[in-house]
């Protein structure tokens, strides 16, 4: 069903304007190859790749006008038949012309230039022209946007010179020059999509059935090939382009390379070191390699493509780009980590989630990145065709035909190879590209490790007292206690709670230190944050320093670096790097201070004078280059140590000397995480900290770590919290090593000046001004002139950034206002609130916030009557209270929330800990305990269908603004039993919630979580929590696309959360920017009139509300402030389970302090609205609908001035887009609706008997990939009425046959039977709750069931309750987050019952590696054939046992089941001998769980008027 | 942080004083400490919040969660300094101070459950006179400015110790024979021994501090002449003009200023003058219901007096903290016992003094029961006389004495203290600290108020 937007024009692609900026824009899609092996070009190839592509259209999104794709595209061999009919037998033989399919321009003129342009090339290149050829298009197939935008598309044929017809390799490469050559001269207007003797591409703006229909030569039967490439694209823009669809020359891409920026600059930094025997002199013509305007895809197809033509195989080219995770993999062969070890020293890896299909017209194949984070599914048939795709089930093969089935795995190499007529093994062409060149013999003796070199005595240097050189470097009392010593005594990072509330470093005017000024990005929707503590094994923080050498050759002489293991180095390893006697490395120091005399003028020539004696010392052969800031004292002050850094870092990479070092940071500065983290996002391989490490000493000697300590004791704790700390950072972004993060830049400046960020920090986003580089000096001599003169025991300055002090950091939460909202609220005096709302916004607070920056426009007559403005009753109803989960909140406060936000209408939110059903019956007072909004998180706790059921609103939480990114965890002391039966685990039993969803790793996953959770509840409207970081607008549109109802801007300073303090404070920007660049986006592309916009983030009084409202947000959300009504005081120990006032405890004696009343809640959300309406009146706008997105209504407040010296510039942030006309500012119409197609509506009319009451039901029906969420609104309607409990077992039965698409069998109700025959693609018993799931192939099938897969990844996430039974092997993440079903599979892939905490497992065959990684509850049941499986399981939370007499019940009537409903001769085998079989088996239980039980109250569930289906299954599993 | 959780393990222990029948015999002070080990587990209750309400209601901003967690840790050399950094005089606060930093505590929320920040803050300060911690810290460099700073009461000489400290000669003016005011002055012995003062006014010494004791400026000296020979001027003269009572009587003998009567006490401890105005054997009535008001009811008790009556104007408060009228943080308008209730003696609220009778002594006080509230309506038929023989008028003060300000031509305010908005008079140079600047007040607003002074005056001659 088709949804049409009314007759507007369509928009013309913009560039960047106000904060949104085509450069954030994000992709992602399905994406498919068909090959013949026998390698015969066929048409049958051609159509069959285009069916694949129409069956992954789901896959794919349209923009605002619905029938304008995002982009579709298919690759072939260059179909030498159709061009001879096309261009006669003039055309040379097949292999010695080459085909170039041309974008350009509409109108004859410029194309014609354009044309010329190609044409010089050819004939410049000395090879021939043979004709043009105008592709036939069919325009009435496309969308209007589109075809706005649509090229005009001509094909080129060239001819290659005598001297290159027979050397087809030479000929490539020719054409990649010629092409180059011609897109270098004519610019961005001319697209070439391919231009190859041996592949061809088509694409397009369109959708994936348009591909065929627009393009008809791919119906001409002579347009034959033997391999087909196809992909279909999702964008979170709204402006795809034609250019940017897929496939590229030699690659689709499903997924994101986070890691981009820092392989453009280094790409760009190897460009001056390229040389080619192969391309000799051409190569300086093809230069830059990186196309300028490409998306991540675009870039990493340009680099791919340069290292094929310079001579490596696609394969291995591939190899160098996406390496797995080599390292600590003992069952490797040593030859290919050796490879993988000698290529890091030539590249860093693109890192991301990334299934990358690749082809040269010769081998097709795909590789997956080491986390697994995308699915491909693979078949090969009797006679010979090879199908991958996204999804299985693209293509009907009949099941007699199937030979085996397969899915990507991750690090792992598919490959067809058309000459050879096979599919390669993953090991055979991996030991045959490792083996190639003795690359692991190359590296072993080259490389140099850093523990080898010798110690040396460090350099007697003059020292000033400690305690000066601390006050030099800014260290505040804080630091010590708040950070150093939690750090150095847990060695991890300190944890802190309740958010934000101190000023952004740019408004702050204690002049904080230059890394303040950078917040962390993260990943949100588009692609996952990593798990870097559960999934270490693709972690690393080995770094390396030394120089690069050319990339497009290979000697030994390239694995000529020097590694270090950690990128934080002690004080003697720095002198071994720095006294280095070695031919290969030279290291030189660089001093980077400045004379104090010279002033704040001095900083800049400083810069300049590092920066040439960087390039003089690396002419001079120095390849480590130590940035220095040790003879920092009386008469010179440090530069900042990240401004030394960067701008050596970027001024290198101008240079193109960059690659000839690495940059190593000796700095008095960097104490934190973050501090570090920013060193090494700016270029830092490695990081002395000096005065931390020393700091940490005089910790040790005060007696502030724990006793018995030792300096280096505290010293090793410190540096490996830092590393582990850095790994979060890293993780959050999803990126796994420190080469790939090094320079990566994955920060947002926050208040920097632009000359400042375009010098120094070059690329990084920075969208409100600021302070300059005379700031930063003046901060630098500040701190300087504290240190000198002055006593030297002085006292450190307090800080008061975690905890408030008087004279230290400004917190809008503070002893006044805290103290004014709870009287307020308690005595219900308007008038006591006036005052709390007048000191929060009072001139000298309201310098904290960027919305205290701005001034409102009113009315100039004065505006309309107060009585004239919409009543507060109505407005409360736009308020919303945060997610927080009952767990972190007592049970008194989550309570005392609800029944406010019911009484006046708003919503509350569950958090992420599920709901006691007893609060879904109405009070007989009238209240409701009920929340509203009930939230879907990583963790799933809780999320069943009745839950579902239950909701006016399901959110889906990607990020929070306390630690976006991040995961969480509640440890089992928190989890009583009351807490256990809500969230339907264990008492006792810790609880993970893992940083990405596991469902959802890039926009098209989102699409699908929101089309499951309609099914689960289609009365519900489906919101999308987003954290504000640059780039959320556009994740914004894409979720509009994806068909949210609601999006939620969260900004950075809120959270309630317990989180490491370099989250609370750096991660994520202020809800002000957020907001604005969503609004922006969303109107700019026409999607906002189909979306709510919802913003939370410190909000706190009427003024902010109507702020919030005039950048575009409809609605409001609140955590704090109610809570500081219902009592809290701000004690940030949410995490310590001491909350004096009984908010955020569990602890039953606090508890009962709790004295919160809903009505306290209810005065404070009346107060803020009776504010907001009284700015309307003045405003002059009586509906607050009208008030949403008048931003022409704010304005800069030119009173302040102390901002505006600061650089502070708002106008990005205050500018309207320009919509479509008459586009609505506001949410005004709903999204197209999305189940009109589903099959559940066929199974609800067959069940709808039974439903009402009637016998069971029995059909069989057949079933497609296109066929989503299948169950999910059938359980859904049986939930309504029958609640948790559902209906009796076998009431209703549906036997389907095909290939299930994604989810099937997702919230499965009790009482609901689903056999499916044949396959299932990912999600499969998505949130299981009390329903049975059985598949099985087809009994016609040539295959061995249990060698091949039947269903994808991430089966059984967050399932609660029932049972699952798969005849075959399945997927990663089989059982992520399981805690109550049962379920049997015949082998699973890496990471399988990861964060399990309760049900049962049986794996009846291998495991991949990473099993029970994070299963804190729950058994799993291993058959361990070969007794290998230990070596795959991760025993940091587990312990293995065998099998014992009352599991063997348990085990064996599993196993009898899934014989009987699958048919599985594996399990008839067992039976056949169970003992035997028994002693085979390795129970997996978790050590939490083992406690639990031994304490006997597993099985209890606790919870008033708790219904216990869960229980029941389980009990009829056993 | 203390330790976790330790507020709900540990209950609060309340200051040990010395057993009333006995204190009252001597003059010797009656608060004792707890032991070490007893201090810290009070340390230990401290839960380190994310915003101290204590550190707010602290006047001075001490840094008390900082302190409280070194105290648990037995680092108190360390938590001396913190101490110190905020506050000049905490051997003066930790005897003295009525704590609003406890009523502003977080587990004072469970009312009377505060942390003992009083008696931590005293034992640091006592521990680092005892370890001998406590030593001058005389300036590296001398500024060569001068300044007078008139007034050696807490705030003087804060505000004396901190611009000695920023290099600055300062030279303290005191009209009476010795220094530290009121602290020496109005405060019984029996709640600081002089020698507390003494020690620190020897350290301001050593460290510089010129104190020219039994000058009055203003009669012994020209004000002109100081404001010329000093660079700056800083008026710390307190505000020591009391409220009287306007009735029928006032004028007979016996009946006195409350100060009046402490400064002779003070100086008959210290044996250095005879007392003129005596409370032995004779029926005391103390009119006002404060602080000055108890400690002449403890003078009274250790003189002898037949009897003590102590009234007060307003009514009776209730027993637990207003929730209506004063909410936690606020300082709770509540019932409080004072030390010299408990040694005896009794107490009226809501009492109207109508009037004085006797033959040129006073014999008989009569009074009136009010509603307890403004205007304080007498109750028809509630009169009641009883004896009296000594009445001590403790309601307070009204202001600084105008004599000096007026010659130094300084404004003044509605309430006729002075105006100095950011301690800067109106004359050039002249400068005001402490309840000369903001009316009658606690001591630590005194010290409070000295620091800023300096911190004021020291950026004025910087320029």
């Amino acid at each position: 069903m088709t949804h049409r937007r009314p007759d507007n024009a369509p928009p013309a692609p913009p560039g960047p304007s106000g904060l949104y900026d085509p450069a954030f824009e994000h992709d992602a899609c399905g994406v498919a190859l068909v090959a013949r092996l026998s390698g015969e070009p066929s048409h049958e190839t051609v159509a069959r790749g285009l069916t694949a592509l129409s069956n992954l259209e789901h896959r794919g999104a349209q923009g605002a006008d619905a029938d304008s794709g995002d982009g579709a595209g298919i690759l072939v061999q260059v179909p030498d038949a159709f061009f001879r009919g096309e261009f006669g037998e003039a055309l040379p033989p097949a292999g010695a012309y080459g085909v170039g399919t041309c974008f350009l321009p509409q109108g004859a003129g410029r194309a014609h230039e354009l044309e010329e342009i190609v044409e010089r090339a050819i004939a410049a290149e000395g090879q021939r022209l043979l004709g043009w050829r105008d592709v036939p298009t069919e325009p009435s197939h496309v969308g209007r946007s589109a075809m706005a935008v649509a090229p005009a598309i001509r094909q080129v044929v060239v001819g290659a010179s005598p001297e290159l017809a027979a050397d087809q390799d030479a000929f490539e490469r020719k054409l990649y020059v010629i092409r180059r050559v011609a897109e270098l001269a004519a610019g961005p207007a001319l697209v070439v999509p391919s231009l190859s003797s041996r592949t061809l591409v088509y694409k397009g703006m369109l959708t994936a059935p348009q591909l065929a229909r627009f393009y008809p030569d791919l119906s001409d039967e002579r347009f034959a090939s033997a391999l087909a490439l196809v992909h279909s694209r999702y964008s979170t823009n709204t402006f795809p382009s034609w250019e940017l669809a897929h496939p590229y020359r030699m690659i689709a891409h499903n997924g994101e390379i986070n890691t981009l920026r820092g392989n453009v600059n280094w790409m760009r930094a190897r460009e001056s070191q390229l040389a080619s025997e192969l391309f000799g002199d051409d190569l300086a013509k093809v230069l830059p390699v990186i196309r300028p305007g490409g998306s991540d895809t675009a870039v990493f197809d340009n680099v791919l493509e340069l290292l094929v033509l310079a001579g490596r195989s696609v394969p291995h080219a591939v190899m160098m780009m996406i390496p797995e995770a080599y390292a600590g993999r003992p069952d490797y062969p040593e030859e290919l980590k050796g490879f993988y070890a000698y290529h890091q020293c030539l590249m860093e890896a693109w890192d991301g989630p990334a299934a990358i299909s690749f082809t040269d017209g010769r081998v097709i194949g795909a590789t997956l990145d080491r986390n697994g984070l995308r699915p491909g599914r693979w078949l090969e048939t009797t006679d010979g065709w090879v199908v991958l795709a996204s999804e299985t089930g693209v293509l009907d093969v009949p099941a007699e035909q199937v030979l085996r089935k397969g899915r990507l795995q991750p690090g792992k190499l598919f490959l067809v190879d058309l000459d050879q007529h096979r599919i390669v093994e993953d090991d055979e062409l991996k030991h045959s590209v490792a083996t190639r060149r003795p690359y692991a013999e190359w590296y072993a003796r080259e490389v140099l490790h850093l523990a080898d070199l010798p110690q040396l005595p460090e350099p007697a240097r003059p020292v000033e007292p400690l305690r000066r050189r601390q006050l030099l470097f800014g260290y505040a009392q804080e630091d010590m206690k708040a950070m150093l010593a939690p750090l150095a005594r847990n060695a991890e990072e300190a944890v802190g709670s309740m958010g934000n509330d101190t000023p952004l470093a740019v408004l702050s005017r204690r002049k904080p230190l230059l890394y303040s000024y950078f917040k962390q990005l993260f990943a949100q929707v588009t692609n996952p944050p990593i798990d870097s503590i559960r999934e270490k094994v693709v972690m690393s923080v080995q770094a390396s320093v030394g120089s690069e050498r050319n990339l497009l050759d290979e000697t030994p002489e390239h694995a000529r670096q020097l590694v270090i293991e950690n990128p934080i180095l002690r004080d003697d390893e720095l002198e071994r790097l720095r006294q280095v006697a070695s031919d290969v490395f030279k290291a030189h120091t660089v001093d980077t201070t400045w004379p104090v005399a010279d002033g704040v003028d001095g900083l800049e020539p400083a810069l300049e004078r590092i920066c040439h004696e960087a390039s003089a010392a690396l002419a001079g052969g120095a390849n480590i280059l130590v940035l220095s800031d040790r003879s920092a004292g009386p008469e010179r002050v440090p530069v900042p140590s990240l401004l030394a850094t960067a701008a050596v870092h970027h001024h290198l990479v101008r240079e193109g000397t960059r690659l000839q070092t690495g940059i190593v940071v000796e700095s008095g500065e960097p104490r934190s995480v973050h501090s570090i983290a920013v060193l090494v996002g700016y270029g830092a391989a490695a990081v002395n900290p000096y005065l931390m490490l020393e700091t940490i000493g005089e910790l040790v000697e005060l007696g502030s770590l724990p006793d018995g300590m030792t300096v280096e004791q505290a010293q090793a704790r410190a540096i490996k919290g830092i590393g582990k700390g850095l790994l979060k950072v890293m993780s959050k972004m999803g990126i796994s090593t420190i080469p790939s993060y090094c320079g990566a830049q994955i920060f947002e400046a926050v208040g920097l000046a632009p000359e400042l960020v375009e010098r120094y920090f070059t690329s990084t986003p920075s969208r409100i001004g600021g302070v300059g580089l005379r700031d930063l000096a003046e901060g630098s001599l500040i701190r300087h002139a504290r240190a000198y003169p002055g006593s030297a025991d002085e006292l450190l300055p307090v800080l008061g950034l975690y905890a408030w002090r008087r004279d230290g950091e400004h917190h809008q939460w503070n002893p006044d206002t805290i103290a004014l909202l709870q009287h307020a609220v308690r005595s219900g005096t308007f008038e006591t609130y006036e005052e709390f709302s007048r000191t929060v916004n009072s001139d000298a607070a309201r310098r904290s916030t960027l919305r205290g920056l701005m001034r409102f426009r009113f009315a100039e007559d004065g505006g309309i009557p107060l009585d004239e403005v919409e009543p507060a009753a109505e407005i409360v109803k736009r308020f919303s209270t945060g997610a927080m989960s009952l767990g972190s909140l007592s049970r008194e406060a989550h309570e005392t929330l609800a029944v406010a936000m019911n009484r006046i209408g708003g919503r509350s939110n569950t958090g992420e800990g599920g709901e006691d059903p007893v609060r879904y019956v109405r009070e007989a007072n009238g209240d409701s305990r009920r929340s509203a909004i009930k939230q879907v998180a990583s963790g799933r706790f809780g999320v069943n269908a009745n839950y579902l059921a239950n909701a006016d609103e399901l959110q889906i939480k990607m990020a929070q603004g306390a630690k976006p990114g991040e995961g969480g965890q509640l440890p089992g002391y928190k989890v009583d039993q009351y807490i256990a039966s809500v969230r339907m685990t264990t008492p006792g039993v810790g609880l993970i919630s893992p940083p990405p969803h596991h469902d959802i790793y890039s926009i098209e996953d989102l699409k699908q979580l929101i089309y499951d959770l309609r099914c689960g509840n289609p009365n519900a409207r489906i919101s999308v929590k987003l954290v504000a970081e640059v780039g959320v607008g556009t994740v914004a549109a894409g979720v509009a696309k994806a068909g949210a109802d609601h999006v939620l801007i969260s900004g950075h300073e809120g959270g309630t959360g317990a989180s490491p303090v370099s989250s609370i404070l750096h991660a994520g920007v202020p809800w002000e920017i957020g907001l604005a660049e969503t609004q922006q986006t969303l109107v700019l592309n026409d999607l906002r009139s189909r979306i709510w916009v919802q913003t939370d983030g410190q909000l706190k009084t009427g003024r902010d509300v109507v702020v919030a409202a005039l950048l575009g947000a409809d609605e409001m959300g609140f955590a704090t402030a109610p809570l500081i009504a219902s009592g809290c005081v701000m004690m940030r120990a949410c995490h310590l389970n001491t909350c004096p006032v009984g908010i955020a405890t569990q602890d039953p004696v606090l508890r009962e302090r709790f004295a919160g009343k809903p009505e306290h809640v209810v005065n404070f959300f009346f107060f803020i609205a009776e504010e907001a309406r009284q700015l309307m009146a003045r405003l002059g706008v009586a509906r607050f609908d009208d008030l949403v997105g008048r931003v022409d209504l704010l304005d800069a407040d030119e009173a302040l001035t102390d901002w505006k010296a600061r650089g502070i510039d708002l106008s990005n942030v205050l500018r309207a887009s320009e919509p479509v006309p008459g586009a609505p500012l506001r949410r005004t119409t709903p999204q197209a609706p999305s189940l009109d197609g589903a099959l559940d509506w066929e199974l609800i009319d067959i069940a709808r008997a039974t439903i009402d009451g009637g016998a069971p039901v029995e059909a069989a029906l057949s079933i497609r990939n296109v066929n989503r969420t299948v169950g999910g609104l059938l359980s859904n309607a049986v939930t309504r009425v029958y609640g948790l409990a559902g209906l009796p077992a076998g009431s209703i039965r549906f036997t389907l046959t095909g290939a299930a698409g994604q989810s099937f069998g997702a919230w499965l109700a009790p009482g609901i039977e689903l056999t499916l025959v044949g396959d299932a693609n990912d999600y499969v018993g998505k949130g299981l709750s009390g329903g049975v799931l059985a598949m099985r192939p087809p009994e016609d099938a040539g295959f061995r069931a249990e060698e091949n897969v039947i269903a994808g990844n991430t089966i059984l996430y967050g399932a609660t309750a029932g049972r699952a039974f798969f005849r075959g092997v399945v997927g990663e993440r089989f059982a992520v987050r399981n805690s109550g079903a049962s379920a049997v599979v015949e082998g699973v892939g890496d990471h399988g019952c990861e964060y399990m905490t309760g049900g049962v497992a049986v794996v009846l065959g291998r495991t991949g590696r990473n099993f029970a990684a994070g299963m804190s509850g729950g058994i799993a049941y291993v058959l361990d054939e070969d007794g290998s499986f230990p070596s795959r399981c991760n025993s940091e939370l587990v312990g293995l046992d065998p099998v014992e007499a009352d599991d063997a019940e348990t085990l064996r009537a599993l196993v009898e089941e899934h014989g009987l409903r699958t048919g599985s001769p594996v399990a008839a085998r067992l039976l056949a001998d169970w003992d035997a079989s028994l002693a085979r088996f390795v129970k997996v239980l978790p050590h939490d769980y083992k406690a639990a039980l031994e304490r006997d109250v597993a099985l209890s569930t606790g919870g008033e008027g708790f219904l216990t289906a869960e229980t029941e299954t389980t009990e009829a599993a056993a | 942080m203390g330790e976790l959780g330790g507020f709900l393990k540990l209950k609060r222990a309340e200051t040990p004083e010395r057993a009333p029948a006995e204190r009252v015999g001597d003059h010797r002070e009656f608060v004792r400490t707890l032991p070490l080990v007893e201090l810290r587990e009070q340390g230990a209750r401290c839960m380190e919040c994310g915003v101290p309400f204590c550190h707010s209601g602290c006047p001075l901003g001490n840094l008390i969660p900082d302190w409280n967690d070194l105290v648990y840790r037995d680092r108190f050399r360390e938590a001396l300094d913190q101490l110190h950094r905020t506050n000049n005089f905490p051997e003066f606060t930790g005897r003295l101070c009525p704590a609003p930093c406890e009523a502003a505590c977080v587990l004072e929320i469970d009312e009377g459950n505060a942390v003992t920040i009083k008696q931590i803050e005293l034992a640091i300060v006592e521990r680092g006179w005892d370890e001998g911690w406590i030593v001058p810290q005389p300036p590296a460099a001398r500024t060569g400015r001068t300044v007078a700073v008139v007034g050696s009461g807490p705030a003087g000489l804060a505000c004396a110790q901190q611009l000695n400290r920023a290099g600055h000669l300062v030279t303290v003016f005191e009209r009476d024979e010795a220094g530290g005011g009121l602290l020496r002055f109005g405060v019984p012995d029996f709640k600081i021994e002089k020698r507390v003062v003494e020690q620190r006014l020897a350290q301001l010494e050593t460290e510089g501090v010129e104190f020219r004791y039994g000058v009055d400026v203003g009669a012994d000296v020209d004000p002109a002449e100081l404001a010329e020979g000093f660079d700056a001027v800083v008026l710390a003269v307190g505000s020591r003009v009391p409220r009287d009572l306007p009735i029928p009587g006032r004028e007979l003998g016996g009946v006195h200023f409350a100060m009046d009567y402490l400064c002779e006490r003070n100086r008959d401890v210290a044996g250095s003058a005879a007392p003129a105005i005596s409370a032995a054997g004779k029926h005391v009535i103390v009119v006002g219901g404060g602080d000055t008001g108890a400690d002449c009811v403890g003078s009274a008790h250790r003189e002898g007096a037949a009897s003590v009556t102590q009234i007060e104007l307003l009514g009776e408060p209730p027993v637990t903290r207003p929730d209506e009228l004063t909410p936690w943080p606020l300082w709770p308008m509540k019932l409080r016992t004072s030390y010299a209730l408990k040694e005896g003696g009794s107490r009226s609220f809501a009492v109207s003094t109508t009037g004085l009778s006797g033959n040129g002594r006073v014999e008989q006080i009569d009074w009136m029961r009010n509603n307890g509230a403004p205007p304080f309506a007498p109750e028809p038929g509630s009169e009641e006389s009883h004896p009296a023989e000594l009445v001590l008028l403790a309601m307070g003060f009204v202001g600084p004495e105008p004599s000096l300000l007026e010659q130094l031509g300084v404004a003044r305010n509605a309430r006729g203290n002075v105006e100095a908005e950011e301690y800067a008079t109106s004359v050039p140079g002249v400068f005001a600290a402490g309840d000369a600047r903001r009316g009658q007040s606690l001591i630590v607003w005194a010290i409070e108020e000295g620091r800023r002074c300096a911190r004021t005056v020291d950026a004025w001659l910087a320029e």
